[in-house]
């Protein structure tokens, strides 16, 4: 049998098929559906300090083979987080649980990280410093690199585990934004987060979007995530988590052959809610296909 | 509160197909799961089309001799594809989703069930099910004219059908608020249709005092809880899922403006 595992930054997964946040709730919701525990790890959704209502429907959009969201960071606060749906998932689920923690200050990333901290099943966050949705939510500092350095500074006093930076595609140069965290001490990136966009309902002559823009995924991002992972996996010694648009096994070769350590299922979930087990299950089988002792044997080879 | 019912992934295969027009009836065939609510929903996928991405939610019109009946109205690509689809086409489907409407236990209940256009679907399974539990529902059909009033035989098996048809070719003319189903007193409605249809009957309601349950229809992507796209502010928890607190909501819980 070949081998899955995979180490991101101090973090074993059992095999390299994570679920990108905000796509995947906290499990619970596809665990009728999918055997959560077949998966490397979850990440539950943005979390903040205080509880977010997000913004006014409608916070969807369907487009060519992908959609636009504007959700806005819903979730009921850290402190909701850690009383009520840990304990749940943490008993219910054995494969790793990552939180994505999201902020509009320094102090807000920080503050989440110190409370996650005491967490013995949290060990890794995901930093979203890259949400397109929110005025301060994390973009505004996920677009240059003092923004990213200074939260990942700063982060990284504050949480002893596995730090996760995760990018936003928005940028001039995703590579010099990656450089900078990993420069601050970040154990590993992910990218990408949701590509700014938008689109227009020509009939009623209004955005299809409460929000004007949103962030799009699915399908339709796979290139540029494909060509982003594989720029950053040249130019930083840190494991790269990759995601954007992953649907299949083959998606998930794409990536790890560009360069990622592990990758993460998103928007896919929601047309197959199985997509990341059969993933996982697909990796395992391409492995042994082709003679791989361990699946790092195709990371990077582009 | 009640045990949600497992939700399942399954293909289904078109059994029979009744074309309506601009709608058709699917009768699907496969493995059913237990405990379908009336009020809930599938999530149905359409296969092989880069414009019909996500899935497509659409209610549980009915269950019967072991058939999945799904009514669907041809509003654009992915629902077109399932209004044109032809017997032993499969579809793969997630069911079932969502809360539906309250079946109240009392036998003499007192309860109407209004819809307008492809709004009757979830309706039906309601009706059946409260006939089938020994109530006798009153039931108020809106359309356009006589021959866009939809599943009328069906609906006569289960209940007293009312008709308001805009033009006055059938039943009553006019809006479906103006129907005399009305003059009778009410336990409960449950109400399915155009917003604008649902208002009107909620503000009936409110003005008599008389609960009200609607049935929304917000745009969806996962259908799960998972990815927070189809809220609905709500006056005790503020922003809920339509896919996991709803579809079907008492109108009470809503922010609309009556
Ligand atoms: C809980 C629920 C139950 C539903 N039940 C039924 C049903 O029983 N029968 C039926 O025919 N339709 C039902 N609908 C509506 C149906 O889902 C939409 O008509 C369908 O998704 C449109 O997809 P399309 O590809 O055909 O059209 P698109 O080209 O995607 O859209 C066509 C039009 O439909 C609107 N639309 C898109 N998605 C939705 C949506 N989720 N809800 C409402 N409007 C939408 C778009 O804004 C657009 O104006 C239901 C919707 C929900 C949320
Ligand atoms: C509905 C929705 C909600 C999301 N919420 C979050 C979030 O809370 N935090 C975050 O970092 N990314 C969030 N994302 C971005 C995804 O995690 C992912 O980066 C992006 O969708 C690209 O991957 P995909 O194409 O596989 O979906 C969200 C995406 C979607 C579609
Ligand atoms: S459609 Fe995803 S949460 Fe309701």
């Amino acid at each position: 049998m070949a081998t899955l595992n995979v180490n991101i930054g101090g973090l074993e997964l059992a095999n390299p098929v994570l679920t990108a946040s905000g796509t995947f709730g906290y499990g619970e919701e596809f665990a009728d559906l999918t055997d959560i525990n077949a998966l490397g790890g979850i990440i539950v959704k943005g979390t903040t300090l205080a509880p977010r209502q997000g913004n006014p429907a409608p916070r969807m959009a369907e487009t060519p083979s992908g959609m636009l969201n504007a959700v806005g960071l819903q979730n009921k606060g850290v402190d909701y987080f850690i009383e009520h749906i840990y304990p749940r998932i943490a008993e219910r689920f054995s494969s790793e649980i990552i939180v994505n923690v999201a902020g509009s200050t320094i102090d807000d990333y920080t503050e989440v990280c110190r409370r996650l901290a005491p967490l013995p099943r949290i060990r890794a966050v995901e930093i979203n410093i890259s949400c397109p949705n929110v005025k301060q939510g994390g973009m505004a500092f996920g677009t240059t690199t003092d923004g990213a350095a200074e939260v990942t500074r700063a982060v990284r006093a504050a949480w002893p585990k596995t730090l996760i930076m995760k990018l936003s595609p928005n940028v001039t140069s995703i590579v010099d934004i990656a450089k900078a965290v990993e420069a601050e001490g970040a154990d590993s990136v992910s990218l990408i987060n949701t590509l700014m966009g938008m689109a227009i309902d020509v009939k009623r002559r209004r955005p299809m979007l409460s929000t004007i823009t949103g962030g799009l995924s699915g399908p339709a991002v796979k290139p540029v995530a494909v060509r982003m992972v594989w720029q950053v996996a040249k130019a930083v010694g840190i494991p790269v988590i990759g995601l954007g648009g992953i649907s299949d096994t083959n998606d998930a070769l794409e990536f790890i052959m560009a360069g990622a350590t592990a990758i993460e299922v998103g928007t896919a979930g929601f047309v197959n809610p199985r997509a990341a087990e059969e993933i996982a299950l697909g990796l395992a089988a391409y492995c042994e296909e082709n003679g791989l002792k361990s699946i790092s044997e195709i990371r990077g080879i582009i | 509160m009640e045990v949600d019912a497992k939700k399942v992934m399954r293909d289904f295969a078109v059994a029979d197909v009744r074309p309506m027009g601009t709608y058709a009836l699917l009768e699907m065939e496969g493995d059913l799961p237990e405990g379908i609510m009336p009020g809930q929903f599938v999530q149905i996928e359409i296969a092989d089309s880069k414009t019909t991405y996500l899935r497509r939610p659409i209610s549980i019109c009915n269950v019967e001799n072991g058939r999945l009946w799904l009514l669907v109205r041809d509003a654009g690509a992915g629902t077109h594809k399932l209004v044109e689809a032809r017997k032993g086409d499969r579809f793969n489907i997630i069911m079932p989703l969502g809360h539906g409407f309250t079946v109240p236990a009392g036998k003499d209940t007192r309860i109407l069930l209004a819809g307008g256009g492809v709004g009757v679907a979830p309706l039906l399974y309601l009706a059946k099910t409260l006939h089938d539990g020994g109530i006798c529902p009153d039931i108020v059909l809106g359309a356009r004219s006589k021959a866009d009033v939809l599943l009328r035989e069906e609906f006569e098996r289960y209940g007293r059908l009312h008709i308001s048809t805009d033009d006055g070719s059938d039943g009553t003319p006019g809006l479906i608020t103006a129907n005399p189903a009305w003059d009778k007193e009410f336990d409960a409605v449950a109400v399915c249709g155009p917003t604008p249809m649902m208002r009107a009957v909620a503000s009936i309601c409110a003005g008599r005092g008389i609960p009200c349950e609607v049935s929304l229809e917000n745009m969806m992507a996962c259908g799960l809880g998972a990815c927070l796209c189809c809220v609905e502010d709500t006056k005790d928890k503020g922003n809920v899922c339509v896919c996991t607190d709803g579809p079907v909501f008492n109108i009470n819980k809503l922010k609309w403006q009556l």
